[in-house]
């Protein structure tokens, strides 16, 4: 087969996959568009126990609260990926370059305001859009920042302390979990009134373990394994 | 049409969009791209559809969904990063060896 007569082959199938994808679009389109144009979902149910959920802001309450299953299993998947990770080998081991000044007084800057930032966002949380994802992949930001910039944190501390913090959203959230379940025999099931501050708390250990363990997913390998 | 199917339609179209590159190119890294579009098309969707609700506040159940879903994309591209880099250091190739060398 020529070149020529591959290249048309190759045109003929984007041409064909082109249309079909077409026909897919128009289909989901459809769909899409013969949805009701009003529909409530579960907004107002959501709204009818907002006064339990010890929180005021409805997407908080929500995750935190009435779908807790789904942020406890995501925590998870967070832990179990970063474990895909570091099966796969040990971190590069990154050239050390000295930082331009500028970077590292933007950096200087910068990670103070973010670190600020993560704590305003995760307090906020409670009342408004906010929250421990958003607080934590602050925090995430403001970690890899200083990696780009040549700093270090010790190698000591890519040890056991890693792991503790990396585990600490999961831990703080079966812990209340299970508390709750001996307790009063319902997992995740808050009592009246301490809602909110078992949210809180469990919001902020969960912020610190999803900023370190998306910042330990960015250095693509097991940290202090070599060398 | 009011401006909450404007934006599904938006999402879908950013699907099909990635579904296009997911099957046409090659290199792993623009797959891993590609079923990143695909993704942002999906919440695209569901966020756009959570705001059916004339004068009240959106679902927010869809949106509490949507942000499940950003975290678990998050990890699973970092995981197919990894993957793909060590297919590179393997074969020497960001590529499936079944894909014909083009």
């Amino acid at each position: 087969m020529s070149v020529a007569d591959r290249n048309r082959l190759s045109l003929v199938f984007r041409l064909v996959l082109l249309l079909l994808l077409l026909v897919l679009a128009g289909g989901l389109a459809y769909v899409v568009l013969s949805l009701p144009g009003q529909a409530v979902g579960l907004s107002e149910r959501v709204a009818a126990s907002m006064e339990t959920s010890g929180v005021s802001n409805p997407v908080t309450a929500v995750l935190l609260n009435f779908r807790g299953y789904d942020t406890l299993l995501e925590m998870a998947v967070l832990l179990v990926a970063l474990q895909g990770v570091w099966s796969l080998g040990s971190a590069a081991v990154h050239r050390r370059v000295d930082p331009e000044p500028v970077l590292l007084f933007l950096v200087g800057v910068l990670v103070p305001m973010m670190m600020l930032m993560a704590g305003y966002l995760l307090w906020a949380g409670a009342a408004a859009p906010g929250g421990a994802f958003q607080a934590g992949s602050v925090l995430a930001a403001a970690v890899i920042l200083l990696l780009l910039a040549s700093k270090y944190l010790p190698v000591r501390l890519s040890g056991w302390p890693l792991r503790v913090v990396l585990v600490l959203g999961l831990g703080a959230f079966v812990a209340v979990g299970a508390t709750l379940l001996s307790a009063n025999g319902a997992f995740l099931q808050y009592p009246n009134g301490l809602a909110g501050g078992l949210i809180l708390f469990i919001e902020a250990a969960a912020t610190l373990s999803i900023g370190v363990t998306l910042a330990a997913l960015f250095l693509g390998g097991k940290p202090g394994s070599q060398q | 049409m009011s401006h909450e199917f404007l934006y599904a339609l938006l999402g879908v179209g950013l699907f099909t969009l990635g579904l296009y590159a997911l099957i046409v190119h090659a290199h792993l890294l623009r797959k891993i791209l590609a079923i990143n579009v695909m993704g942002s098309g999906v919440f695209l969707v569901l966020v756009a559809l959570g705001g059916r609700t004339p004068g009240a506040p959106p679902d927010p159940v869809p949106h509490a969904m949507v942000i499940t879903g950003i975290v678990v994309a998050i990890s699973a591209t970092a995981l197919a990063l990894a993957l793909m880099l060590w297919v590179h250091a393997k074969t020497g190739r960001a590529r499936l060896p079944e894909e014909r060398l083009e």
